[in-house]
């Protein structure tokens, strides 16, 4: 079999953003020397795997042969290896090397090689799901826990979206990559030169980052938020706009105050808005963003479904849905805002939580398990199906209803009156119909493999999982709640999630077209 | 006057048939053949050559010429013949175009590609098509202001809600001014007062923003014959069939439109959203039935071929449609259509003609239009200090202009400024007037 795809190209540029991670690695070295936790070792150590690494994979090929076929090897195996190399400060932290450095969070459960992949895996593709034992300063260092929030802003906008905002030897293959990677059907150029582009998304990422951070750190001198540091700010800043969703607290968003709540719903929502939009926005057109058919169906599926957990989470127990949760029932704001922030959160893939929605009765919960696979829109930093999909599936349905009594009828489908090419609209079908594939395969797999070691997970906790792993969403329900972890699953459906998360980020099919023979013949 | 009409096809020789009685007209055609008959079957002077070629202009004595008609079936060759027409002469160019992208460019910037007046014989034989169904549409709609302002007349039907209105009544919209009532009978336009009343077949002039005049036009509408109206299937995507189920989008009603061609359905469906595309034979009886175009208050056949135009017309008929109209490319089988069953057949060629020859019996300039009968005036004037409107109320203005006098519309810039007696009128501001043929002269002087 010859092969024809140019794999030494693909893993030459490869190369080349494992280099430049060494760069953001060097945040989390210096809050180890700021705070003097002992993880100066470890990261100081993975900067210099990181750079060898790179050095070594670039000095493989040529990356001028890269070609569409290489983009989607090179997209797929970047943020495979990224995320092997953000598992390495992890395990040297827990482990240390013998002899040489020492380990700096004894009994962490970051020891196990495939708890550190999986959680690395989880920072990159910002899904929030953790197999940390437990979250405290006690037994994982200021600077490890600054590297898993700085992972997910890392991952957030988009890796390869970052290197060829860069990178000019990105800038002419730059489309073929960022649309590889990029969420959602096709991407939007905003100027002619795609390196531009990549700048302007990322640098809107960044502005919007930055203004979170500052507001977060203004209700705490403002006196509403005590433990809302500038370490608490910058860490959730991190995380909101990623829509990742880890939190250095093991209460989440519980362990803040009302305003802090209050003041992250926003950012959650702009987090899973197509960031093309705020270009528009920027430029003065706010037109743009209120006419755009996505974010209008998007704004008002997250207003409809916290209307509806806000009337569920007020009145459950008056209408016998289920236990009274504290404090929640009969208080109006309190339900409101907990509905508010958890709609936003699940249907943006974040994964925060502002309570423990493993305690709210069945109605609520079925709600935002439906939430699951919702997603924010296309071109933005959130997972799942993403909106402008289930739009497109919408209309096509109500189109073949049409079709059924009218056989003739030529209707084609629209998106704020623009017709949509048939061709995009049987690629959203199929990915579709692979995702819940997917996710069929994914429940089984997890449920007989916790069966194998007697570890209890019932059919909604593996459903939850595996939706959420997939969607990168993070917590789901029950053995995996928002308060809880991945843990208890054995090492293989461990692996098998970080496989989900990470087709579940590049939208599978790039992924998959990996797997198929007639990408690698002629 | 005399009459320079280049392409003696049908168009150019219906409308030398025309204008022959009363002008001198000139014709030139590439065929020697079609020539000849010329000479022989019209009191008119033909000469053989290329329209575009200037010896062959010059040799028709082009520069005598008060008007010159492009009447081929060419677009191009139609628009360079007016262009170089130009370069030598000062003569009025008509042109007949089939692409409506040309006649939208024309639209907005009157004078482009040399065209003083531009017709699109697809578009008139839609509108034609419109006409007949039942729907009222301007006799005559022209631009003013860079397309910021139109004029248009309209016949009142008898059974219009507006027959019998005074104009106090039927002045609803207010960025629209009546400037004029011609009624059946009378032989000039009338200036209407708040009080004069509209009688049924009158025809009204209104000047305002594009939009108002639209609004208007569905005013006029009667209210039953709308009703009536509701399921229009055009049997055919022709561009002429296009255009048709674009007008009757305008008029709120959702056309069907027969398409066998699934590229072209799919671009039709893509066009007018609001009209349902079906792709298949339009000559399907099944089809029309499982279809129920037996219910179909007309069916409208315009499939590029006469042959299949009538069939599907008379199968349409067959299975029950109320109404069928048909285009025919050839004029000679207009009767027999009729004769066999069509209900009204168009021929776009005759409508064209009949355009051509309309307007250069009523001939108008630039920015100005003719009111017939009777030959008032709209006329678009740029304000300068010399004019009796700098900085004036118009209230105040009344007084130095004589009776027969009416401001339609003005613009400043890009906005449209609706005329009221305290509306004060800036130097650099465009007017848009109608003048009656007797205050003419003094108006122009002292605007």
């Amino acid at each position: 079999m010859k092969v024809r795809v140019d794999w030494r190209a693909s893993l030459a540029l490869v190369g080349t953003v494992v280099k430049w991670l060494s760069v953001p690695l060097v945040a989390p070295l210096v809050v180890a020397l700021y705070y003097g936790d002992g993880g100066i070792a470890a990261f100081g150590a993975t900067i210099v795997v990181a750079f060898t690494a790179g050095v070594a994979l670039e000095s493989l090929g040529d990356p001028e042969e890269m070609r569409a076929r290489e983009g989607f090897l090179m997209v797929a195996v970047t943020w495979l290896a990224v995320s092997i190399v953000g598992a390495v400060p992890y395990l040297l932290a827990a482990h240390g090397v013998p002899g040489v450095l020492p380990a700096t969070a004894p009994g962490s459960t970051l020891a196990n090689p495939v708890n550190a992949v999986f959680e690395s895996m989880s920072g990159f593709t910002t899904t929030g799901a953790t197999v940390l034992g437990s979250i405290s300063f006690e037994t994982h260092s200021h600077s490890v826990l600054l590297w898993r929030q700085l992972t997910q802003w890392l991952g957030g906008m988009g890796i390869v979206v970052l290197a060829v905002a860069i990178l000019p030897e990105l800038s002419v293959g730059g489309a073929q990559l960022m649309d590889a990677e990029a969420p959602g059907p096709g991407i939007q150029k905003l100027t002619p030169h795609i390196a531009e582009t990549a700048r302007v998304l990322w640098l809107a990422y960044a502005g919007i980052t930055a203004l979170e951070i500052v507001l977060l750190y203004g209700l705490h001198v403002g006196g509403f938020a005590p433990n809302m540091g500038v370490y608490n700010a910058i860490a959730h800043g991190l995380t909101t706009m990623a829509t990742g969703g880890f939190s250095p607290e093991a209460r989440s968003i519980e362990a803040f105050s009302a305003a802090v709540q209050w003041l992250i719903v926003p950012f959650m929502v702009a987090a899973g808005t197509n960031f093309a939009l705020f270009w528009h926005v920027i430029q003065g057109d706010t037109q743009e963003l209120f006419e755009d058919a996505e974010f209008r169906f998007y704004v008002g599926v997250v207003g409809t479904l916290t209307a509806l957990l806000a009337a569920i989470l007020f009145t459950g127990p008056a209408l016998g849905l289920g236990d009274a949760v504290a404090p929640v029932a009969g208080n109006a704001e309190d339900a409101l805002r907990h509905a508010a922030f958890q709609a936003a959160s699940i249907v943006t893939t974040t994964g925060y939580a502002s309570m423990d929605f493993n305690q709210w009765s069945q109605p609520g919960k079925m709600v935002l398990f439906v939430a699951l696979f919702l997603g924010g829109s296309a071109g933005s930093t959130g997972g799942a199906v993403k909106m402008v999909r289930w739009l497109v599936i919408l209309k096509s349905l109500k189109r073949e209803l049409f079709v059924t009594v009218h056989p003739d009828a030529v209707q084609p489908l629209r998106l704020a009156g623009q017709a949509l090419d048939e061709r995009g609209v049987r690629g959203i079908y199929a990915f579709t119909a692979v995702y819940f594939s997917l996710f069929v395969f994914g429940t089984v797999f997890v449920a007989i493999d916790a069966g194998r070691i007697q570890e209890t997970v019932t059919g909604f906790e593996a459903m939850s999982a595996v939706a959420a792993t997939l969607g990168n969403v993070g917590p789901g329900f029950g053995i995996v709640g928002p308060m809880n972890s991945y843990l208890p699953f054995p090492n293989s459906s461990k692996l098998l999630m970080v496989g989900l998360m990470w087709v579940g980020r590049l939208e599978i099919l790039p992924v998959l077209v990996l797997f198929t023979g007639s990408y690698w013949q002629s | 006057m005399r009459i320079l009409i280049v392409g003696a096809g049908e168009v150019g020789s219906s409308i030398a048939n025309s204008l022959a009685d009363g002008h001198e007209v000139v014709v030139v055609d590439v065929d020697p053949e079609r020539v000849e008959a010329m000479t022989y079957s019209h009191d008119v002077l033909a000469v053989t050559g290329d329209g575009t070629d200037l010896e062959v202009l010059l040799e028709a004595e082009v520069e005598r010429a008060d008007i010159v008609i492009a009447s081929t079936d060419d677009d191009e060759t139609n628009l360079a013949t007016c262009g170089t027409v130009n370069t030598v002469s000062d003569a009025f160019t008509i042109a007949r175009v089939k692409n409506t992208t040309y006649l939208d460019t024309w639209r907005n910037h009157r004078g482009a590609f040399g065209v003083d007046f531009m017709v699109c014989t697809d578009l008139l034989a839609a509108e034609a098509i419109v006409r007949i169904v039942g729907l009222p549409t301007a006799r005559d709609v022209d631009p003013f202001a860079g397309g910021h302002v139109e004029m248009a007349e309209f016949e009142v039907p008898l059974d219009s809600p507006l027959a019998g209105q005074t104009i106090a009544e039927a002045d609803e919209f207010d960025e629209l001014t009546f400037v004029a009532v011609i009624p059946e009978s009378a032989n000039a336009a009338v200036i209407p007062r708040g009080d004069t009343v509209i009688d049924g077949d009158a025809r009204v002039v209104v000047i305002g923003r594009p939009e108002a005049v639209r609004e208007f036009s569905g005013a006029i509408n009667p209210v039953e014959a709308a009703d009536d109206i509701k399921d229009v299937v055009i049997v055919g995507g022709s561009t002429t069939g296009e255009l048709t189920a674009e007008l009757l989008v305008e008029r709120g009603i959702k056309p069907r439109i027969i398409e066998v061609d699934q590229d072209r359905a799919r671009e039709l469906a893509e066009r007018i959203p609001a009209a349902t595309i079906l792709s298949h034979d339009g000559t399907d009886p099944e089809f029309l039935t499982r279809e129920h175009v037996q219910n179909a208050d007309v069916v409208v056949a315009t499939l590029g071929s006469d042959e299949r135009s009538l069939l599907a017309a008379l199968i349409a008929k067959r299975v029950g449609a109320t109404r069928a109209i048909a285009v025919v490319e050839q004029a000679r089988y207009v009767d027999l259509f009729e004769t066999v069953g069509v209900d009204v057949a168009v021929n776009p060629r005759q409508v064209t003609a009949e355009e051509i020859t309309r307007f250069t019996r009523e001939r108008r300039a630039e920015n100005v239009a003719i009111i017939e009968p009777g030959g008032a005036e709209v006329l678009e004037i740029q304000v300068d200090e010399q004019s009796v409107l700098a900085d004036r109320a118009i209230r105040d203005v009344a007084a130095d202009l004589p009776d027969g006098v009416v401001i339609g519309a003005i613009t400043r810039g890009d906005d449209y400024v609706t005329p009221r007696g305290d509306t004060v009128v800036h130097v650099g501001d465009h007017v848009v007037a109608f003048v009656r043929a007797d205050a003419i002269e003094e108006v122009t002087a002292k605007l």
